[in-house]
């Protein structure tokens, strides 16, 4: 009964760790903007949660047979292993950007697309904070009945 | 908490650019130094940034692996009655480009606030997660 009712929170809680991780992958290319010879990653938001919502927390297995889903375009190739990411296996799921503007340095940091990706990022991660709140407050006001 | 690695990244980021920025200013700083007795003047230096990983699996930050200093030829202006002037009447000068050196200035400083404003983005929503639930 009680596991009806805190299910929307345990989607949200994933949510919010993913978010977390793309939020340092981000930092992460941002602070390597001069770096040369970095290559900018990103994480890919729907197919980490797919992964963490289909697989539970054992799905880093599960999204390593699904091929495909690492930017990979035949099912030959070898698939990332970048580690293991906390608890949801996101790591599987980190891709490496497209270059918009190559440079010569080798660095494929685009500053103005990252700022706006952490910036988006950041607004869902606190969408996804006030609706954990809401929940929660839900939560409690049905328990107390008043 | 996977956040927490955030402030590491950008302040390893944060200490790179400001190596960075004192470098130029000791390029600036240097840009008119006469060369002494023994013929060498003033080289210029750049910083060499270098991607290392932070704790966490996927997170790297920057550091300064060296500091190497230009091959480019000292600047020689003919003034013979410099005292530091060698036998021909040249003086040796810095082979600092003061242009270039604004320009890196200004780079560096635009990243530098950018990482500060990735640590303050860090900040405020790890203080909305520990407010959760109230």
């Amino acid at each position: 009964m009680f596991a009806n009712i805190t299910s929307g929170l345990d989607l949200h809680s994933k949510a919010l760790v993913l978010r977390a991780e793309r939020q340092r992958v981000i930092a992460s290319n941002i602070a390597n903007a001069d770096t040369p010879g970095y290559v900018a990653r990103d994480l890919n938001f729907k197919d980490a949660m797919n992964a963490a919502t289909s697989g539970g927390l054992s799905a880093s297995s599960s999204s390593a047979q699904g091929s495909g889903t690492n930017g990979m375009t035949n099912s030959r190739h070898i698939p990332l292993s970048g580690g293991s990411i906390g608890t949801l296996g996101g790591a599987s799921n980190l891709a490496y950007t497209a270059q918009t503007q190559p440079s010569l340095d080798g660095n494929s940091v685009d500053l103005d697309r990252e700022r706006a990706n952490f910036v988006d990022n950041s607004v869902r991660y606190e969408a996804t904070l006030r609706f954990i709140n809401g929940q929660s407050k839900t939560i409690l006001s049905a328990i107390q009945g008043q | 908490m996977s956040m927490f690695s955030i402030f590491n990244v950008s302040g390893s980021a944060i200490s790179a650019q400001s190596q960075r920025l004192n470098v130029v200013a000791s390029n600036l700083a240097n840009a008119d130094a006469v060369a002494g007795p023994d013929g060498q003047g003033y080289k210029s230096r750049q910083v060499v940034f270098e991607t290392t990983p932070m704790g966490a699996d996927a997170s790297s930050g920057v550091r300064v692996s060296s500091v190497k200093e230009s091959n480019e030829p000292l600047r020689k202006v003919h003034n013979p009655s410099h005292p530091s002037a060698d036998a021909e009447g040249y003086v040796t000068h810095s082979n600092v480009n003061p242009v270039e050196e604004m320009v890196n200035m200004i780079s560096a400083s635009r990243s530098y606030q950018n990482n500060v404003e990735v640590m303050n983005t860090a900040k405020t929503l790890l203080l909305k997660t520990l407010q959760m639930g109230q």
